[in-house]
């Protein structure tokens, strides 16, 4: 925190890291605006292997085109005449999400807290807010804004790459024309807050939630730890509980602590703020321990090591 | 003049594990000019020390001697021959 956000590459699945001599990641000097955090880095289209994006706060997108050795300031979205009136989150100004289409690289849909959705069909020449239907009920107009909407995660469906999901602040909603315009999913037990959302890797229209009590207690309600899914694209949802703490469990799960591995049946992991780290190999059916007593657990990310 | 750095236990990864730097300066030369030589020399300690704009970090002091450059005249700081400075991470929170 002290020396500020770096960028390190390994390409030895971590053992060894390697910072580049000169900074990775930095603004343009006419910005006049220096780097705060990275929240989020991103692997570029399928076809891309040297493609990496970065979410940032204040709130931006860079690209590098060589592996995350150096990224550039993707202009078109930094002079969007939006940007001067985004508003910070609780978390700060932060681009949080970045998803690239599966087909079509070009297609390109980023998050910003609390700016909303914006998507660009040539990659990232050209930005558009994109929140159609997602109410934002803490704005003192419209409730509809074009954008000003705090998008916390958004996933994609692993069936259809036209089906979206997304957490909001006090909202849960689905996208089936690629983030074009959403609808609220059904809601769990009216428990709409939360901030990660994960799309089964490889089943269609299934995703996971861990919702909050809401914005004033950010934690599991009732003290009873459990992440919810959906196999019907959001139309019900199933309280998953099996090895989860049911008694005086005040849990966090923040947006990038929960993430799946790409396998059938789905490994899935998520990290809370009080340091411990819980895992499924079963499509969340059980759930154990996997580690505790760690500093709070800001993202989780798994990998295929053997 | 020669002007020496201490440079903290946390950062000395970035200068091949030495304590201390020294540098050739002009006669005159402020904070910001040792830092401009310290970007030369090791960039991955002096953006650590100021962000992509050449503002120092908010959570790190530069001393010249015995005095906070934020009591001084910032990075704007005049050094005189044998200052020394050292970079330290504030204390922050505890």
């Amino acid at each position: 925190m002290h020396w500020g956000p770096i960028v390190r590459w390994s390409d030895d699945l971590g053992r060894t890291w390697t910072e580049e001599d000169r900074a990775a990641l930095a603004f343009p000097a006419d910005t006049e605006v220096s780097l705060a955090r990275i929240w989020q880095l991103a692997p570029g289209g399928n076809d891309e292997p040297d493609v990496v994006y970065a979410g940032v706060e204040p709130a931006a997108l860079f690209r590098s085109e060589d592996g995350g050795r150096s990224f550039s300031l993707v202009r078109a979205l930094w002079d969007h005449p939006h940007r001067g009136s985004w508003q910070p989150g609780g978390g700060g100004l932060c681009l949080h999400t970045v998803l690239v289409h599966p087909d079509d690289p070009e297609r390109l849909l980023v998050a910003v807290s609390a700016a909303g959705v914006y998507l660009s069909n040539d990659g990232g020449g050209s930005w558009r807010a994109s929140n159609a239907g997602i109410v934002a009920t803490f704005l003192p107009g419209s409730p509809t804004p074009e954008f000003g909407q705090c998008v916390h995660k958004v996933a994609r469906d692993a069936g259809d790459p036209e089906r979206l999901y997304l957490q909001h602040h006090d909202g849960i909603y689905r996208s089936d024309d690629g983030g074009g315009s959403w609808a609220p999913m059904a809601s769990i037990a009216g428990v709409d807050f939360g901030f990660p959302v994960v799309a089964h890797p490889t089943r269609p229209d299934t995703a996971y939630l861990f919702p909050l009590q809401g914005a004033e207690y950010r934690c599991n309600p009732d003290g009873r730890c459990v992440v919810w899914r959906t196999s019907d694209a959001g139309a019900s949802w199933s309280a998953l509980t099996d090895g989860l703490p049911q008694a005086d469990a005040h849990l966090t799960v923040l947006r990038d602590a929960f993430s799946t591995d790409g396998d059938d049946p789905a490994g899935l992991y998520f990290g809370t703020r009080s340091g411990e780290v819980y895992a499924s190999a079963d499509d969340g059916d059980s759930w154990q321990l996997l580690a505790a007593h760690l500093p709070p657990v800001l993202s989780v990310r798994a990998a295929p090591v053997a | 003049m020669e002007i020496r750095v201490r440079v903290p236990t946390a950062l000395r990864q970035t200068v091949g594990g030495r304590s201390v730097l020294a540098f050739d300066l002009v006669d005159g030369a402020t904070v910001d000019a040792l830092l401009d030589a310290v970007a030369a020399a090791h960039p991955a300690l002096e953006r650590r020390i100021r962000d992509e704009q050449g503002a120092l970090r908010p959570h790190v002091n530069v001393f010249v001697g015995d005095e906070d450059v934020r009591s001084l005249d910032g990075s704007g700081t005049v050094l005189q021959p044998d200052d020394e400075v050292s970079i330290v991470a504030a204390i922050s929170g505890g």
